[in-house]
């Protein structure tokens, strides 16, 4: 910068004269809107608005001008070098925008190329599904107890009222295990978890019991001899037949939306009343009955699907278990976890949920659904 | 149980046009399990006619087989010429015998189409029918011909022979014995549909009386014993068509006439029969227990040696019969056979269903003589044998008869007459309980708010007060229960382990790894491939009595041969990339191995015998398994990928335990099946051992077809899980900047990393806030024998910024910790 003028220096300095400065601004505009890169608005910027441009050298001479002049000539001055700077910080702006517009154009990617950063993982459907019931089930305040899979035959037979050479027993084709009438087994159902938590909560009892469960029985597209179970129980003062019907209607809803249950007398050893419970089915709602051009697979057109067994809990199981039947009552029920899976899902071969194959643990993305 | 509709109507009025799909539906209702209903003979169509035969030829072809060339009288159907012609390959039928025709149009069982074909030199005009075409039994031997002149030729053929037919099959549950028989059924028929029942049991078990063929009985097994005999029977006449048709239509093969009756009779009115040819009996019948060392050649002509807790029927010569489960060989009707002794006897249930068990024989008596039989009608069932012997065989029935014992007494139940309303959770008043447990054939006495219930005779299964609540519910519907959700107390959620379980089965899938589940059956084949000593405690094995494979007969103490096999299969399927995962039980026993007690369950066991019941479950702890090959990350557009190996199973079980808060130590160890040089043991920060990951040895890879360098891991789900740390504490977290050092440390090769790491740590002191392996070098740079590892390491203060001089002595007390401990140079970079 120059100092202020203190020789005193009456020429009329030429640049600074309103026609030179306008001069100036319009060749500075000129070259700023020319510039076509920010690299070129650089240069542009020295030649116009830098330090040895014109309209700085302009500035310079201000101070050789008579005081009374000084004034004027400094407004005239500023307000070129203000209009210069504004041109350049807005074409600076743009040729800037012009750029990044320029670069994301040409950095766009295919957003469709799999981007698959980690292998694909799964939980099981068995394992998902068998969740979300327990999840119906805890919402409502019960418990999810669990058990030894090798089992004792008083805890999954006897105690379940099943009495030794009784025809039902061989309703349930059962595994023993060694050493022979050692009284152990693989249990046949979760039914045993349930004596087990009467014999060690304290009243009353909500308990569900998932689980894997076994029998001796076929191995095909529609039979599993290692399979899962998900049973209930409720024992309580005042428990009824009703209370099996609405829990089992609320965890039908929650399971499949809107449908409902129907019950069919049935026995088992360890409810009386017994029944079987049917699912409305929550695909064609019955439509599908003898509508053969409808058919739906979910429910085969017969409007019910068998879902599982239950009842009341026999007097003789809360006896076994230490339990004063005159003040106490309860039901159970038991459904196929792989059953509901088949059904729920249209899956079609039993087997393949034991056969690992990931396709299978993959199909529905490890979720339950 | 196989019930003919027809056979139902004539004991229960239904109305003509109910079909067999009605009926069932109400049956199911009412508590039957009606598994399907056949529509026998519903595909049979067209002209199916009865026939007389008017004249045939016979004529030899060139293939030496002779045939007939028939005219047959099919009346309104006949040509001009009076007759059809049709070709016959029987040779069991004379001119004037009656016969059925299936004329060209007809379609028989099977879908069985005819037409008029040419065969042998002539065109016949349809065919003369075995009973195996018409769907009546397999025999094939000849043409079915009808010993009944009268039948007029032309008319349809499938009324007169039953043909069409519809079968209800019903699986009878236990507690519903007399529901093995048409009357049972024929009697929830007509409950359920409000019909009337006529109760082909028509008399009642008469006093004692010792008239006839002398019995005794000398065990409680037995306590009613109805014998009657029927004398000179015409052993060669053949059963009465209808008879057979419904036995067969029953699921029962027709025998022979005095066979079928017997067996018509138990299946109409549930009562084994048993027919003895007098004859061939030796003294009086005697009813007793088996002695040491007896034998008896049943039916089947197998030999069983008896135990003493089997009942049996008894002549002079020994064991006759294995009483209610199947007769003996020497007193069995033959065709010779011309003086029966009919046997309808009671028999306990029990002992029964224990000496089926025992001897492994299930008959049709068996079945329903452990499922309860009406001891009632035993005495009408007898009579309806000796009816039927009589008509059809011509025999005479003695008037003398003994009829041994009596009907056993049935308990009768108090029941408070609310007991209903309390257990259904919907009002049922007094009356209606009372209306509703005599219509099921109880005898109630009303005492106002009590009722004192006797079963029918035909109830067995009806004893409890429940059992009762379970009747007035299935009479009423249990559909028109108002449902009602209960109110659980307030729950405490899932448990801890439960909570783990899901958290770290969710985290190894987001982590890549595909849960599986495998059957939970093992072999020693697959611990021998696996190399496991037999010192090791996978060798404590359960073994299952009855496998469901000979193969694999014990319970698995490894998940890893289940993931080898889910393995091998995915790979046999094209399913390369592999990481599985399954937690799920094992199974180890004790030794030595006792039995489970089984205390009486009228009580709560004390608790001695729970703990003994759970001592003799052995361990059954849960693990968690895993098994990888192929590709951990595939090749993509953005560069190769990673193989999977040793690393990913060691990260597969860290990635377990950082799902609950745990971080393991682990260590090289030696232990099949892994390779002994690649292997890691994971210990719990209290030292106990949890399990291996690795690369497997290449030997157990090539006895169990895995690629090589299979990676897998094991662990002892259940101990990680109660090793989680529970609520802990979060520090402060520090604003003040970070001081960043690296140092590279040249150690000997067989210096694990994780030692090098931990000296540090140690030495850096609390200003460490983390550390991080960023490289390992081998090479000319260093020598033979030794390793570069490079660390990052950031330390940071809670209440100032470091100068540089603090993190550079930090860094050298590392260093200093590390040289003295692991013997390692820093290297000059």
């Amino acid at each position: 910068m120059s100092g202020p003028n203190t020789s005193y220096d009456p020429v009329q300095v030429t640049p600074l004269n309103t026609e030179s400065i306008d001069a100036m601004v319009v060749e500075a505009l000129a070259a700023f809107a020319a510039a076509t890169s920010v690299a070129e608005l650089k240069q542009a910027r020295l030649t116009h608005a830098g330090d040895r441009s014109p309209i700085a050298l302009a500035n310079r001479e201000i101070g050789a001008l008579p005081p009374q002049a000084r004034k004027e000539a400094g407004v005239r001055v500023g307000r070129a070098r203000g209009t210069i700077n504004e041109a350049l910080k807005a074409r600076e702006e743009q040729l800037k925008a012009a750029e990044v517009a320029r670069i994301l154009v040409e950095e766009r990617v295919d957003v469709t190329l799999p981007v698959q950063t980690q292998p694909f993982g799964a939980v099981h459907p068995i394992t998902a599904l068998m969740n979300l019931m327990e999840d119906v089930f805890v919402a409502m305040g019960w418990e999810v107890a669990e058990g030894p899979e090798l089992e004792a035959e008083w805890m999954n037979f006897d105690a379940l009222n099943f009495i030794p050479d009784h025809p039902a027993r061989t309703m349930q084709d059962t595994l023993f295990v060694e050493p022979e009438d050692g009284g152990i087994v693989l249990r046949t159902h979760t039914s045993p978890v349930q004596v087990r938590a009467l014999l060690t909560r304290e009243l009353p009892v909500y308990v569900v019991c998932p689980g894997r469960v076994y029998r001796s029985d076929e191995y095909d597209a529609t039979h599993l001899p290692v399979f899962h179970q998900i049973e209930g129980l409720a024992v309580d003062k005042g428990i009824t037949l009703g209370h099996l019907r609405g829990t089992l209607d609320h965890f039908a809803r929650a399971m499949f939306g809107e449908t409902r249950t129907r019950f069919r007398p049935n026995y088992f050893p360890f409810t009386e009343p017994s029944a079987e419970v049917d699912l409305e089915c929550f695909v064609c709602h019955g439509s599908s009955v003898g509508d053969p051009d409808h058919p739906c697979r979910t429910c085969k057109s017969e409007g019910w699907i068998e879902w599982g067994g239950c009842g009341v809990v026999n007097p003789r199981v809360l006896q076994a278990c230490g339990i004063d039947t005159d003040i106490y009552s309860g039901f159970a029920f038991g459904m196929g976890v792989d059953r509901t899976l088949m059904f729920r899902n249209n899956a079609e071969d039993m087997r393949d949920m034991i056969e690992g194959d990931v396709r299978f643990s993959r199909a529905l993305l490890g979720t339950a659904r | 149980m196989r019930a003919p509709l027809r056979w139902l109507r004539e004991s229960a009025a239904l109305p003509d046009d109910l079909d067999g799909r009605t009926l069932a539906e109400a049956l199911i209702r009412a508590g039957l399990e009606v598994e399907t209903v056949d529509h026998v003979g519903e595909e049979i169509a067209g002209p199916l006619v009865i026939g007389k035969v008017l004249a045939y030829e016979v004529e030899v072809h060139s293939n030496g087989k002779p045939i007939r060339w028939c005219q047959v009288d099919v009346g309104p159907h006949n040509h001009d010429s009076g007759s059809r012609s049709v070709v016959c390959g029987a040779h069991n039928f004379e001119v004037g015998d009656v016969v059925v025709v299936a004329l060209p149009g007809t379609v028989l069982p099977g879908r069985f189409a005819i037409s008029a074909r040419r065969t042998y030199g002539h065109v016949s005009d349809g065919m003369i029918c075995s009973p195996k075409e018409l769907g009546l039994g397999d025999d094939h031997t000849g043409i079915l011909v009808l010993d009944e002149p009268d039948l007029t030729p032309g008319s349809d053929a499938v009324p007169v022979l039953d043909l069409r037919e519809d079968v209800l099959d019903i699986a009878v549950t236990p507690d519903r014995g007399y529901c093995l028989s048409i009357r049972g059924i024929a009697r929830e028929a007509a409950q359920a549909m409000g019909i009337a029942f006529n109760d082909p049991v028509d008399r009642v078990v008469p006093v004692e009386t010792t008239n006839g063929y002398p019995i005794e009985l000398q065990s409680d097994a037995c306590p009613l014993f109805v014998a009657l005999t029927v004398t000179g029977i015409d052993p060669s006449r053949p059963s009465p068509r209808w008879l057979a048709r419904r036995v067969q239509l029953a699921g029962m093969r027709s025998i022979s006439l005095a066979v079928d009756i017997t067996n018509y009779v138990m299946l109409e009115t549930g009562q084994p029969i048993h027919a003895y040819d007098a004859d061939l009996l030796d003294g009086p019948i005697v009813v007793r227990k088996a002695g040491e060392g007896e034998k008896l050649t049943t039916l089947d002509d197998v030999v069983r040696p008896l135990h003493t807790n089997d009942l049996l029927i008894t002549d002079a010569s020994g064991p006759i019969g294995l009483a209610g489960v199947m007769g003996g060989a020497t007193t069995e009707l033959s065709l010779s056979t011309r003086n029966v002794v009919i046997e309808a006897a009671h028999f306990d249930a029990m002992t029964i269903a224990r000496t089926s068990r025992r001897h492994k024989l299930s008959s049709e008596a068996s079945r329903r003589f452990e499922r309860g039989v009406d001891p009632e009608a035993s005495y009408a069932a007898a009579h309806r044998v000796a009816e039927l012997l009589v008509e059809h065989a011509g025999g005479t029935l003695l008037a003398a008869e003994t009829v041994r014992g009596t009907v056993p007494g049935r308990p009768s139940t108090t029941i408070s007459d609310t007991l209903p309303t309390q257990i259904l959770g919907t009002d049922v008043d007094h009356s209606s309980v009372v209306r509703l447990l005599e219509a099921i054939g109880a005898t109630v006495t009303d005492h106002g708010d009590r009722l004192t219930i006797t079963p029918p005779s035909w109830r067995p299964d009806l004893k409890d007060p429940y059992d009762y609540v379970e009747e007035v519910g299935r009479l009423i519907g249990f559909d028109t229960i108002e449902p009602v959700v209960p109110t659980a107390p307030v729950g405490r959620g899932l448990t801890r382990s439960q909570r783990a379980r899901r958290a770290i089965n969710a985290a190894l899938a987001a982590r890549g790894f595909v849960e599986v589940l495998s059957f939970s059956f093992a072999s020693i084949a697959d611990l021998d491939a696996m190399g496991i000593p037999s010192d090791d405690q996978r060798r404590r094995l359960n073994k299952i009595v009855n496998p469901l494979s000979e193969a694999s007969p014990y319970l698995r103490t490894s998940l890893l041969p289940g993931l080898f096999a889910a393995a091998v299969r995915n790979l046999s399927r094209g399913n390369d990339d592999l990481a599985l995962f399954e937690a799920g039980s094992v199974f180890f026993a004790d030794d030595p191995q006792t039995a489970a007690p089984r205390p009486p369950v009228t009580q709560r066991p004390s608790a001695e015998e729970l703990a003994a019941i759970d001592r003799a479950l052995g361990q059954q702890p849960r693990h968690l398994g895993a098994v990888l090959t192929g590709q951990w990350q595939t090749d993509s557009w953005e560069g190769r990928g990673v193989t999977a190996g040793w690393q990913q199973a060691i990260a597969f079980v860290e990635a377990a335990g950082l799902a609950i808060g745990l971080r393991l130590d682990r260590r090289a160890a030696e232990y099949p099946p892994w390779h002994p040089g690649r292997c890691a043991e994971f210990t719990l920060p209290t030292g106990e051992r949890i399990g291996y990951a690795g690369e497997l040895h290449p030997d157990v890879c090539t006895a169990f077809g895995l690629p090589f360098r299979t990676a897998a891991a094991e662990i002892d789900l259940d101990a990680l899980i109660a090793a989680a740390p529970t609520m802990g504490d979060i520090p402060a977290i520090s604003g003040f900047p970070v001081a960043k050092e690296d140092v590279a440390l040249i150690v000997d090769e067989d210096i694990p990393a994780a030692a090098v790491e931990r000296a540090l740590r140690a030495g850096a002191g609390p200003l460490l806030e983390s550390i991080w392996l960023f490289d390992v070098y081998t090479g000319p740079q260093i020598g033979k024998g030794k390793k570069s590892l490079a660390y990052a390491l950031r330390f940071r203060a809670a209440d100032r910024t470091l100068t540089d001089a603090e993190a550079a002595d930090a860094r050298d007390a590392g260093v200093a910790a590390a040289v003295q401990r692991t013997g390692a140079v820093q290297r000059t970079v």
